[in-house]
């Protein structure tokens, strides 16, 4: 009656690899008789996201073969990656180098060391507090004060965003949730499941539909008619993979809800970054699709708050 | 001196370690900084050219080296300075071999060669240099500071020989002078458009002209 976790996990990456195969077909397809190979920018970018989704969820499930370790693994690889990416494009000093050192090659690893060895109660305030109060004391010792306040905020923001939001994915494989144990990778599925196709869901219904905008001064391509076709699809979607979770349909719809709202101001307050540095993505991880943290800007937001809602009422 | 020619010999004998050891630096400084190659001045070409780009960091030349493509990697030297990649055994195996620099005595009064034959010579053999032209690294808050007078004679004594701008953004973020932990942020190299020495170009004009087209690739500023 109950499937193993195992094959549960393995139903699930099967579907999503169905549902893509349908998606890559009907993409080549559009290009071949709609476009007929010519360049055209709706169909190319969605050949590209179709293609994104793919990298994704090979990589995902290639970490999930590899069990625990292979999930810490992959997001510490996203935080380098991401903290990399956030730093690149943010105003940094000579003096700030003894900060930055101190935030790549002590910080990241510590906050995953402490999230493997499932130290609750120190990797949830390592970042807010003790890397908070020792970045500007590196800073202020090298002694240079241009900017200071600024250079300081901007690191600490970055180890929040890169690696302390995103440590909380592989932070659900924690919670001990009672008669859910061993399938706690399905609530990483759950997450960026619901979350990514809510970017997905938003794109299609503010193509079909949209003609108010909800930002033009930060995403013009974002539209009232996609934000709530988006997430209520999303969310829809949510409830109806309640199975893979510890919820009931109705809680897995409130909850789907509240991480795609978070979701979607991810993705718009991490716009705001850009535009305000004069970029369009974050680095070119993937030719073509952006850098790590154009793919998980909603994942990112979204993580923190789906850990403790789970945490606070199922554990 | 007389160790370019030592240099080139020695390369032949141990051409694997040397490969192996080159290909590891290029490996290490991708991994560190992500590195982006535009070539906004047309694509990379074979022959003997001479790659002048910003002075941040020690790591400077290996990035440039390390954004070419793999077959004119092997034939582009950095011109580096004697003074600092002398003076230990491993450095000046790593600059010999892995990199087959040009190595230049900065010390006018105790050198021996003039360092514009050496590089001139170089290109004669059909090498490609890199150089930094401001003469040493920058740790100002200036973007490019002053460039020494050596590009011009450089370029009057090879007037055939395209100069290619290169502009380093980041590295010295990653390692700035005087430390040794680099960070990792992404770097990208801009490769502009080659110029040549006008004819009867006056060296003021032209030493301007290299450091006003290297200046004009550099993105703007945070």
């Amino acid at each position: 009656m109950n499937p193993s976790p195992q094959q549960q996990t393995l139903n699930l990456f099967i579907g999503i690899g169905l549902v893509l195969v349908v998606a890559s077909v009907a993409g080549a397809l559009l290009k071949r008789y709609v476009a007929h190979g010519a360049p055209n920018s709706v169909i190319d970018n969605l050949n590209a996201r179709i293609k994104a989704w793919w990298v994704m969820v090979l990589v995902i499930g290639l970490a999930f073969i590899f069990g625990r370790a292979g999930v810490m693994l992959l997001f510490f690889f996203a935080s380098f990656v991401a903290l990399r990416e956030f730093i690149t494009l943010t105003y940094t000093r000579r003096a700030d180098h003894d900060a930055l050192a101190t935030s790549f090659y002590v910080i990241l690893p510590l906050q995953y060391f402490l999230v493997w060895i499932e130290w609750y109660g120190l990797y949830s305030i390592f970042i807010p507090v003790y890397a908070f109060l020792l970045l500007p004391i590196l800073a202020v010792l090298a002694g240079d004060t241009t900017r200071f306040l600024e250079r300081t905020a901007k690191v600490q923001w970055g180890l929040m965003i890169c690696v302390f939001c995103l440590s909380h994915v592989p932070a659900l494989l924690n919670l001990k949730i009672p008669g859910y144990e061993g399938r706690n990778a399905l609530l990483i599925v759950f997450l960026v499941l619901v979350v990514q196709s809510s970017d997905v869901f938003q794109y299609v219904w503010g193509k079909l539909f949209g003609k108010r905008k909800v930002a033009p001064a930060i995403s013009p391509s974002k539209t009232v008619e996609g934000l709530a076709g988006g997430v209520l699809s999303a969310t829809v979607l949510g409830a109806f993979l309640w199975w893979i979770t510890p919820f009931n349909v109705w809680q897995a719809a409130l909850i789907a809800l509240a991480i795609n709202v978070m979701g979607f101001f991810g993705g718009l307050v991490m716009s705001a970054i850009k535009r305000d540095r004069g970029v369009k993505d974050w680095g070119d991880l993937i030719e073509g699709h952006g850098g790590m943290l154009d793919r998980l800007d909603s994942v990112v937001f979204a993580a923190p708050v789906f850990f403790h809602l789970t945490r606070f009422w199922w554990t | 001196m007389g160790h370019l020619h030592r240099v080139g010999r020695a390369s032949t004998v141990t051409p694997t370690v040397d490969r192996l050891g080159a290909g590891a630096i290029v490996g290490f400084a991708r991994v560190l900084t992500g590195v982006r190659a535009l070539w906004a001045g047309g694509p990379p070409t074979a022959g003997p050219r001479v790659y002048f780009a910003n002075h941040a960091s020690h790591g400077d030349f290996a990035l440039v080296w390390a954004c070419l493509p793999p077959d004119l990697r092997g034939r582009t030297r950095p011109v580096a300075g004697l003074d600092y990649w002398e003076t230990t055994p491993l450095r000046r195996y790593v600059i010999n071999h892995f990199f087959r620099a040009v190595l230049i005595d900065r010390n006018t009064e105790t050198r021996t060669e003039d360092p514009i034959t050496q590089m001139a010579t170089a290109l004669e053999g059909g090498d490609a240099l890199i150089v930094f032209p401001e003469g040493t690294r920058n740790v100002s808050d200036e973007r490019l500071q002053p460039f020494k007078s050596g590009i011009y004679w450089l370029a009057r004594a090879a007037p055939d020989v395209e100069f290619v701008p290169v502009w380093i953004e980041n590295l010295s973020r990653v390692m700035p002078k005087g430390r040794i932990l680099p960070v990792p942020l992404l770097c990208t190299l801009t490769f502009g458009e080659p110029l040549k020495l006008h004819e009867g170009e006056e060296k003021e004009a032209f030493v301007a002209r290299t450091r006003d087209a290297l200046l004009a690739l550099a993105p703007p500023e945070m």
